[in-house]
């Protein structure tokens, strides 16, 4: 089924990255930022799919160590990377238009700390599964679940704390003449997320199945 | 002497008033600063065209990456296949 409709949606997906530009220039301008406030148009659907990579990665990690599935731990391992790359993006998307609209690129406060630390979670992460020798497995899918309940305070830290970050009720309060250019963008790269997932996961996949031609030519050799 | 002090208070106060319709008073001399406001000192458009061209570039490396490793994983499978077609 996903093999089917794999090359039509990367294709409608690259249509729409395409296309997203144009979109993007259509949009009103908000009043105080100005042009540099359109880098929102990547910059906030980047952190959707992050944190939409973030909750696939915890949901799969509580599931293959509750239930053992090793398939959920492959999916796990691939929307953890997806949670890295997206949060790259959004680190770096978000001081270009911090250097502009609040003339610093970085400020440690409550909303950018907790967003860089999540992105370090997964970073952690990756980097047990790389290096953390027998057993790792389990133990980033116990990092992943935690990191997943951090997304909820990301979230609403700009609500709780007095932060430079823009509200929670940008969003919701959009304009006509932004809504249309933002919801294009989220949806395009939600598709592109779906995609890459897939993609990964088959990597993982074909890996699985290597680890189990080399035990079976092992057995043979035996 | 009242109607004299009343005719002075309202001169004081026509005279202030005229004076408070006159435009500020011209800057009196410069003061030097080391940097520009940011709104002065950057404009926006590098920055919103590094913003996208960052995310096609993390976008494209990765896939490139995943490529690779693929490519990479079916190497090893092909090999494995020879090696056990020669035994």
């Amino acid at each position: 089924m996903m093999r089917k409709i794999f090359t039509p949606l990367a294709i409608l997906t690259a249509l729409m990255f395409a296309y997203a530009p144009v979109m993007i220039a259509n949009a009103l301008f908000e009043s105080t930022m100005g042009l540099v406030q359109k880098i929102f148009y990547f910059h906030v659907p980047a952190w959707f799919a992050m944190f939409t990579a973030v909750f696939v990665c915890g949901a799969a990690s509580a599931v293959y160590l509750f239930k053992g599935r090793p398939e959920a731990d492959r999916i796990a391992v691939s929307a953890a990377e997806l949670a890295v790359l997206f949060g790259v993006i959004g680190l770096v998307t978000g001081p270009l238009w911090g250097r502009k609209a609040w003339g610093v690129w970085w400020q440690w406060e409550a909303r950018l700390t907790m967003a860089f630390l999540l992105e370090l979670t997964f970073v952690g992460y990756l980097l047990v599964r790389k290096y953390g020798g027998p057993g790792a497995e389990k133990l980033a899918a116990a990092m992943a679940i935690f990191g997943m309940a951090n997304v909820p305070f990301v979230y609403v830290s700009v609500n709780i704390w007095r932060t430079l970050h823009p509200q929670t009720t940008v969003v919701p309060t959009l304009g006509p003449g932004m809504r249309g250019a933002f919801w294009f963008c989220v949806l395009a790269f939600m598709l592109l997320f779906a995609l890459l997932l897939t993609l990964r996961v088959h990597l993982q996949e074909q890996r699985a199945t290597l680890d189990e031609l080399y035990l079976a030519e092992e057995d043979g050799a035996v | 002497m009242v109607k004299r002090l009343l005719i002075f208070v309202f001169s004081i106060a026509l005279v202030a008033r005229a004076f408070g319709f006159q435009p500020p008073a011209g800057q009196g001399g410069f003061e030097p600063v080391t940097g520009l406001p940011p709104s002065e000192q950057i404009s926006a458009a590098p920055l919103l065209i590094a913003a996208y061209a960052f995310v096609w570039v993390a976008v494209l490396f990765y896939l490139w990456t995943i490529w690779r490793r693929l490519n990479k994983v079916e190497q090893e499978m092909q090999a494995l296949e020879r090696r056990s077609h020669t035994r």
